[in-house]
């Protein structure tokens, strides 16, 4: 099939960008969407001119490197899909496709399609983890954890830290990033002794990074390709409210 | 140079607690003079910058991606393996020694895979203080499942997300460190250069990628963690800029490249779907826990899988390899793959595969446990192939996955070159000619979290170095040489994209030094490359600036690498003239085709001196001794 690609190209973050068309012509139905990305920068190196920048790396939709924002929503809006897996045949022969960077005040554009995530880094450096050195741990299996526990902390613990739910919020809030760490560690033992000075410490963070405030609008659970629960939301609001409570 | 491994003496079970109880001890006060360079963020990388900085070194950690958790160990799906015997089923430390030599056909170091291990219960102690979320039983204690090569159930998992699970409980110990001030990190910067003062290694030269500077960092110590050289076959499973750029300059400033040719090709990937492909996607081993391998009887047989009768089937694994069945090792199975999709047996587009089916699992356990057990993997191959495999058998095929090969290490994990330290999938040590599924887990955070923040200090604390400052001449050099192979590439403004000589490179590979190598093919792709590389350096074409965020640059360097180290793997698999795990050289198989090894000829490490590019590489060889585990034919019947 033949599309036409109309992409942000910006230099660099002090300057602007803007949106330009390019053809994607012999595109197969089996190509992943990078794949077809992939094809046109060939093209464009081919003609002498710089191939659009974008991130990507294990192509398996679990490293998280990928991003793009498709035709108006994170990750092309395909359920549980990052970018990176979502494939052509979920488009047809003569579309006009918009693909542009995450846009967010704590996500600088870098170049073109790439931004900045570090201020992700920044809310786990917060709190973001259990205070166990290596070495002197106890045998594993004498802490038993009932399997809904465990399987709860996973279900949370499976955030890609790719940034969608940031990117597909009007408010650029990243609560379902936080709250995805903040309930893994909240739901198991481990870090339940930390609880009250993670949660603190991590919404402290998210706040000075610039991310917005939460409004119940769950675009962020509709976008995630890990399908986390905006019930996770919940749950770092109640972990924070026991901590201002007592 | 004579290649000491420095294996302590003694009974093999008491080496590494004689070696750490003789290793000289760094006072704790003084910790923080001693400054470290950890090149990678992966489980080796991240394991090692966390633990290193806990006791109070100083630590600098470099990645090429936007942040260390992004680390291609992410995508490790099926498991981890430990010496826990948590179920009962006759596992020990002896037991998964012996099968992991076993496993790599006789090609690894002995007292490296005893430690690995002793120390594979506390990396699991370890990742569960952490907060890994390990699947568990009803009663609240750990699952395991099996993997090949072993009779016990010694895999620890995490849905099929284990290793992104057990990096992602590294990088937070990472991340805690660089909270704390106690880790540098250097997030979108690629060591480009080693740099090597009066014979030790001491600092790297890097390039950060966002704008493009050259920049030098001086150390005491260098920690390289940087992965394998898989993608120099193009296709593989590995992320897609994995490279062997950092591994491969340091060679050339003197480190010796061990056991190139020892690769590994997985049994159950997605088969390729056509010339576009830019990398190819592992189904989980763990999957043949519950699914069946099998190929038409009859060649060239075109009905539908549901169509052909059970007695139409092959289940070939379980019928050439009845006591391992479809747990066999890896490089059996994709070779037992291979040898029926060329008798004209492999099903889908072009023959080039096999099925891998659910049927009798879903018939037995009910499609809820199979979804529970492998959803993920079931989901991620219906978004890339769109079939259902809950109805119709998943369609599978051998591809590139890991590199055993890679910078020699001794004991200490320490390189021939002072100072540089080699661990995770970038060394060679563990696995010798074939890794065992769910090791290289368990290998890089015993390398990170146990082995190396002992062994770096006895380095510290015995060998005198002079001060040393990135004013160094030999740092200038360094950066010199770099700057000149960049603005090399940007001028030559040729007709070829970097991508198309770097799929043409990994299709002489996979041709030639693939799956079964001979001295014919291995002659010939000995001529296809290095004509190849000329036409690189004449024709290629790269865009934009060296100062700037430049993707282009970024993998034309790498593929600039790839063409060198190709070259070297290929006279490391025709040198070595017998055939051995993943090595498979056809005129070296027994009757029933598999693997004939020459141990009187060929029981030793193969660790090459760079002499210049183009020019024979110096093989030195470190004998290996096997005192504990009797050498034998590896047998899987
Ligand atoms: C799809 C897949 C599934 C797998 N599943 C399993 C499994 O179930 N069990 C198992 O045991 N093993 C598995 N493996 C193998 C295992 O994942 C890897 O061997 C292991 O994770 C490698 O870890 P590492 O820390 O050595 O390197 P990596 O995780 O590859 O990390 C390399 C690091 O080095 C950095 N780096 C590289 N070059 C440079 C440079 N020049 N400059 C700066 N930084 C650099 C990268 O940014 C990265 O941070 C799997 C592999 C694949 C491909």
């Amino acid at each position: 099939m033949n599309l036409t690609l109309r992409v942000w190209r910006q230099k660099k973050a002090s300057e602007p960008g803007r949106l330009v068309d390019y053809p994607a012509r012999d595109i197969s139905p089996d190509m992943s969407f990078l794949e077809m990305l992939d094809v046109v920068n060939e093209g464009l190196i081919q003609q002498g001119q710089e191939p659009i920048a974008f991130d990507s790396d294990c192509r398996e939709g679990i490293c998280g490197m990928c991003s793009l924002v498709i035709n108006g929503v994170p990750h092309g809006g395909h359920q549980a899909t990052a970018t990176c897996q979502l494939h052509m045949r979920h488009f047809h022969d003569g579309q006009t496709i918009t693909i542009e960077p995450w846009r967010a005040k704590a996500f600088p554009v870098v170049k073109d399609c790439v931004c900045d995530r570090s201020s992700f880094d920044r809310v786990i450096q917060a709190g973001g983890f259990v205070s166990v050195g290596t070495g002197g741990t106890p045998d594993a299996n004498t802490l038993p954890i009932s399997k809904k526990d465990s399987d709860r902390a996973m279900d949370a613990a499976q955030c890609i830290g790719c940034g969608a739910c940031v990117a597909a919020c009007r408010n650029a809030s990243a609560m379902l990033f936080v709250a995805a760490k903040v309930s893994h560690l909240a739901q198991l033992p481990q870090g339940k002794v930390e609880a009250a000075d993670r949660v603190q410490a991590m919404v402290a963070q998210m706040d000075a990074e610039g991310f917005g405030n939460c409004s119940n609008q769950s675009e962020c659970e509709a976008v995630c390709p890990k399908e986390i629960s905006v019930d996770f939301i919940a749950q770092l609001n109640r972990e924070y409210l026991k901590t201002v409570i007592k | 140079m004579t290649l000491d491994s420095k294996i302590p003496s003694g009974p093999i079970a008491e080496k590494w607690d004689k070696h750490k109880f003789d290793m000289k001890l760094v006072n704790p006060a003084n910790k923080r003079r001693y400054s470290v360079i950890v090149v990678g963020s992966g489980l080796a990388g991240a394991s090692a910058a966390a633990s290193l900085a806990e006791m109070g070194y100083k630590v600098k950690c470099f990645c090429y991606q936007d942040s260390p958790r992004r680390a291609h160990s992410i995508a490790a799906q099926g498991g981890i393996n430990a010496a826990k015997n948590y179920q009962n089923d006759g596992d020990s430390v002896q037991r998964l020694f012996y099968d992991t030599v076993k496993g790599g056909d006789f090609r690894a170091r002995e007292a490296n895979v005893y430690r690995l291990a002793q120390v594979s219960a506390n990396v699991i102690d370890q990742c569960v203080a952490q907060g890994v979320p390990f699947a568990r039983e009803y009663g609240g204690l750990l699952s395991n499942r099996s993997f090949g090569g072993a009779l016990v159930s010694r895999t620890f998992y995490a849905r099929g997300q284990t290793g992104q699970q057990l990096l992602l409980g590294a990088y937070q110990a990472l991340e805690r460190q660089i909270g704390l001030g106690n880790v540098q990190m250097f997030p979108r910067t690629e060591m480009l250069d080693l740099v090597v003062v009066n014979g030790q290694a001491r600092g790297i030269v890097v390039r950060n990628l966002v704008t493009g500077s050259i920049e030098s960092h001086a150390a005491d110590a260098v920690v390289l963690g940087t992965g394998g050289y898989s993608n120099v076959f193009f296709l593989s499973t590995n992320a897609k800029n994995c490279n062997t750029t950092a591994i491969w300059r340091a060679h050339k400033k003197g480190a010796y490249m061990a056991n190139p040719c020892y690769t590994q090709i997985h049994p159950t990937c997605i088969p390729q779907s056509g010339d576009h492909q830019s990398k190819l996607t592992l189904m989980s081993e763990s999957l043949r826990n519950d699914g069946r391998v099998w190929v038409p009887k009859m060649p060239g047989d075109a009905r539908a899988p549901g169509d052909i009768p059970e007695t139409d089937r092959d289940y070939y694994l379980e019928r050439l390899y009845p006591t391992y069945g479809n747990l066999a090792p890896r490089d059996i199975s994709s070779r037992a793959a291979k040898r029926v999709c060329d008798e004209g047996r492999g099903v889908g587009p072009g023959g080039r595969g096999v099925y891998l089916d659910f049927a009798e699992a879903i018939k037995r356990l009910g499609e809820h446990v199979v979804r529970e057990r492998y959803g993920n993997l079931f989901d991620m191959y219906e978004r890339i192939t769109g079939e259902n495999p809950y109805k119709a058998p998943m369609r599978i095929y051998p591809a590139v996955h890991y590199t055993m090969g890679g910078l020699w290490v001794d004991y200490n994990l320490m390189s021939n070159l002072p100072g540089l330290h080699v661990i995770g999938e970038a060394n060679f040590s563990d696995h010798g000619a074939n890794r065992l599924g769910a090791s290289a887990l368990m290998q890089g955070l015993a390398d990170g979290y146990f082995v190396l923040p002992y062994t770096i200090g006895h380095y510290f604390a015995s060998v005198k170095r002079d001060p040393v400052t990135i004013d160094h001449p030999e740092f200038k050099k360094a950066e010199e040489s770099v700057r000149t192979q960049i603005n090399r590439l940007l001028s030559i403004r040729g007709k070829r994209t970097v991508l198309s000589f770097h799929r043409e490179l990994g299709k002489i590979m996979w041709d030639e030094c693939g799956m079964a190598r001979t001295e014919a093919s291995l002659k010939k792709a000995l001529e296809l490359i290095p004509a190849l590389r000329d036409e690189f350096w004449k024709n290629v074409m790269v865009t934009g600036e060296g100062a700037d965020f430049n993707q282009a640059l970024e993998h034309a360097g790498r593929v600039a690498d790839y063409f060198e180290f190709a070259e070297l793997l290929c006279a490391d698999a025709l040198h070595r003239n017998e055939s051995c795990g993943g090595h498979f050289r056809e005129e070296y198989q027994t009757e029933e085709g598999e693997a004939q090894r020459d141990d009187a000829n060929f029981a030793y490490v193969a660790a090459w001196e760079h002499k210049g590019v183009g020019q024979p590489a110096v093989l030195h060889k470190e004998p290996l001794a096997f005192e504990t585990v009797h050498l034998q034919q590896r047998s899987y019947k």
